[in-house]
């Protein structure tokens, strides 16, 4: 079967619903007042999101209490998402902590929770983490859970973790602790979780357990690729509409070639990202057997592309650029902390080398 | 109604069923009297009305059986460029006489465009048309044209009219190249060879029934030619590896003793911005399929001309010690570009010309800038300005 690249119908549709809450939600202002309160993470509007837009279920089969869509319609939120920096916990949630759930098979009642937006998860692993090679800082002993992880996504405002330990991935709900951290990315945060004797659920051992790991972080590095491309688009747009107004020289800046042409560049790159995410996220939803190929194409061209995007926006902004109350910056941040996240470019491709027979 | 893939596939088996290869010409023409030839084309022109995507169909089924192709890469300027023209701007006499032998690669076309003093600035030619009873007759010099010497006929593009603005006195004819007048001169290139051509018209006549598109209002139909030549690049479905990225993969995997980490690093860079650029062509072919051309047309050769200068660079370097041999100098006159024929200094020097023919990348950076992001112009100094008043 030949993958799909284009946006269906349906896919349009979803957008538009995500878009306009999105809208109303994530205004620049508000969004830069709650990065330094207490609350950073907006979660009326994570509730809006995944219960009311049903957004968290999209890649859960309808009979475990999800909406039975796919990968292809959770990569379009994951879009959304990045263009509007939205401090919410999708990405460890309904990405990582769903994936780990789908791909163990088990049939934990955490699926379903998750799914409708009642309760939010995250898998404890650094974010940093990509798929492959995984080694887990945690050690398990008659099911009661020790150790700390670093740099956790999402985990602040989490009921519930999935966490790989010794041999087996389990879910925890209790008797472990979260630290803030102060994150580069002030829109996702990452804290320190410590287990001390938490009680844990086996819901994968052995080679299953590895398995549904580095499947939840293939899907991830699919997914997040999708973010990326978001970001970019929305810093492309944001400075094509800023230099179409800014006049220096009595002209548009934006009428000088210098920067017409940088700008003409990162849509160029944008074309391509947004085919490699497309790919990425199809293949996943199909269980394409080229999904870790697509996985780390998708994750080294998009995190290269958007950073450029995000570098490029802030340059071109320049002093305004370079403030606290423009947006601009919120995206540099999450652009920079999502080319660690997941397997850093050079990861993915030293991937590829293995996986394409390009060896070194 | 449209046809649908299986119909098409049962046209194709019909049509192979029918013909023989022995006589290629004979197969190439039966193709095209069938409709199978570019089937988004209308019928009775070689096509059948289809979507243009469900080309891919007719072609793999005929690649399956064996069939002789009419060798797309020895008349391209036909089918890219002359081919949309003609049937957009053409009489119903002009169709008849002309898309056949093109399509079937009997008449080679070429493209009398540029001028030594008109390139990225195409509007400024001045090759002169001038009016003489039925007949135009036109006078001026031409250059870098690709296949003039093996060409039969050519888009031509004139100065009809000097004393207004250079966009609106342009006027846009087919040229018979065997007419007196015409002259063709080598060009010799940077690869050694002389794939292009200066063309001297002195005094060529040309019947108004030549003419494509109204007087003056040739720029129109340029613009047409222009842009069917960007998509016609970006237009090939590639399977992974297809393209330049291939030819150096392979030598990777093949030549151990040639691999250092740098290369290494660039070879897998190369590689996933090759995927991607491959993925985007894709995704442009479905949305062309589905009726809705995207605005990444034209990126696509601007995509492709940068990853083929960097491949062919990087497998020079790579090749080390064999990269310092050429294969070639002699001077000949090919009549296609042959990138997989050639060793890998032909292909360097080759890839050089992606980023000049067909609008250097400046020119198609500028288009994108302008008519995709919508970024003003520059402020213009030769707009509202006779040609015979412009500084040239
Ligand atoms: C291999 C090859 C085959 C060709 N085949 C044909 C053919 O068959 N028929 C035909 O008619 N022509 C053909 N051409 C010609 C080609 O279309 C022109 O060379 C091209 O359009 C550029 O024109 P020029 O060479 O005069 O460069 P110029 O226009 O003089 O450009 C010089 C430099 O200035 C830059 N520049 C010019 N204007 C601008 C601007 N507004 N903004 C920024 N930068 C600018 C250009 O990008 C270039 O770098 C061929 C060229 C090549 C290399």
């Amino acid at each position: 079967m030949t993958a799909d690249l284009l946006y269906s119908d349906v896919e349009d549709d979803l957008r538009a619903s995500v878009r306009s809450l999105l809208t109303d939600h994530c205004e620049p202002a508000a969004l830069l007042k709650r990065a330094e309160s207490a609350e950073p993470y907006d979660l009326k509007l994570w509730r809006a999101l995944a219960g009311d837009l049903g957004a968290a279920g999209l890649q859960v089969p309808e009979d475990r209490g999800g909406h039975g869509a796919s990968a292809r319609e959770v990569a379009l939120v994951l879009e959304e998402l990045g263009r509007s920096v939205a401090p919410v916990p999708f990405l460890g949630s309904a990405v990582l902590a769903t994936n780990a759930l789908l791909a163990s098979g088990t049939d934990h009642e955490l699926l379903g929770k998750l799914a409708s937006g009642a309760a939010t998860a995250v898998l404890a692993v650094p974010l940093s983490s990509g798929p492959g090679g995984f080694e887990s800082t945690v050690e398990v002993a008659d099911g009661v859970l020790t150790g700390r992880v670093g740099t956790v996504a999402d985990a602040s405002v989490a009921d519930y973790l999935v966490v790989p330990a010794g041999d087996g991935l389990y879910v925890v709900e209790s008797g472990f602790t979260v630290t803030e951290l102060v994150s580069l990315d002030l829109t996702r945060r990452v804290a320190d979780v410590t287990l001390s004797g938490a009680q844990g659920t086996p819901i994968a051992t052995d080679a299953a357990a590895a398995e549904a790991l580095t499947a939840a972080l293939t899907a991830g590095a699919a997914l997040l690729a999708s973010e990326q491309l978001g970001l970019a688009e929305w810093c492309l747009e944001e400075t094509v509409r800023y230099l179409k107004g800014r006049y220096q020289f009595g002209r548009p800046v934006g009428s000088f070639q210098a920067l017409k042409h940088r700008l003409a560049d990162v849509w160029l790159d944008l074309v391509s990202a947004r085919a490699a995410a497309r790919y990425a996220a199809d293949c996943l939803a199909r269980g394409d057997e080229d999904l870790p190929v697509a996985a780390a194409v998708a994750q080294a061209l998009c995190s290269e592309v958007a950073v450029h995007a995000a570098e490029e926006c802030v340059q071109l902004h320049a002093g305004i650029g370079m403030t606290w109350e423009h947006p601009a910056h919120l995206y540099l941040k999450r652009a920079k902390a999502n080319q660690l996240a997941l397997g850093t470019a050079g990861r993915h491709r030293a991937a590829l080398a293995t996986l394409l027979e390009l060896p070194a | 109604m449209t046809v649908t893939a299986d119909e098409l596939r049962e046209r194709t088996k019909k049509l192979l069923a029918e013909h023989g290869f022995a006589d290629r010409l004979a197969f190439l023409r039966a193709r095209f009297d069938a409709g199978l030839a570019w089937v988004h084309f209308p019928e009775g022109l070689g096509g059948l009305d289809a979507p243009r995507a469900l080309q891919s169909v007719v072609d793999a089924e005929l690649a399956a059986a064996g069939a002789p192709d009419n060798d797309p890469r020895r008349i391209g300027i036909g089918l890219g460029m002359a081919a949309p023209t003609i049937l957009r701007f053409g009489t119903a006499e002009q169709h008849q006489r002309y898309l056949r032998p093109l399509w079937t690669g009997e008449e080679v076309w070429c493209q009398l465009f540029s001028e030594p003093g008109a390139g990225s600035d195409l509007a400024a030619l001045g090759t002169r048309a001038v009016r003489d009873g039925d007949d135009w007759v036109v006078t001026g010099q031409k250059v870098w044209t690709s296949s003039a010497h093996t060409a039969r006929f050519a888009i031509l593009v004139t100065r009809s009219n000097p004393d207004v603005p250079k966009h609106q006195g342009m006027t846009y004819f087919i040229c018979d190249m065997h007419a007196p007048g015409v002259e063709v001169r080598p060009l010799r290139q940077i690869t050694g060879e002389a794939e292009f051509n200066e063309v001297f018209l002195t005094g060529v006549r040309i019947p108004d029934a030549n003419r494509l598109g109204e007087v003056g209002d040739g720029w129109r139909v340029a613009q047409t030619t222009l842009m069917n030549e960007r998509v016609a690049i970006g237009g090939h479905a590639l399977p992974r590896e297809g393209g330049m990225i291939g030819i150096v993969a392979k030598l990777w995997r093949d030549r151990p003793e040639l691999r250092t980490p740098e290369l290494h690093d660039r070879l897998l860079r190369l590689w996933v911005r090759a995927e991607g650029v491959r993925l985007a062509g894709t995704r442009l072919r479905q949305q062309l399929a589905a009726g809705s051309p995207g605005p990444e047309g034209s990126g696509m050769k601007l995509a492709f001309s940068s990853l083929n200068q960097e491949i062919s660079g990087l497998e020079l370097e790579l090749l080390g010690e064999a990269g310092l041999h050429y294969d070639d100098w002699t001077m000949r006159r090919p009549d296609k570009v042959d990138f997989t024929g050639r060793e890998a200094g032909y292909r360097y020097l080759r890839a050089k010309g992606n980023s000049i023919e067909g609008g250097t990348s400046e020119i198609l950076r500028n288009i994108i800038s302008e008519r995709v992001l919508g970024l003003p112009s520059e402020p213009r100094v030769d707009k509202d300005v006779a040609w015979k008043d412009l500084p040239r």
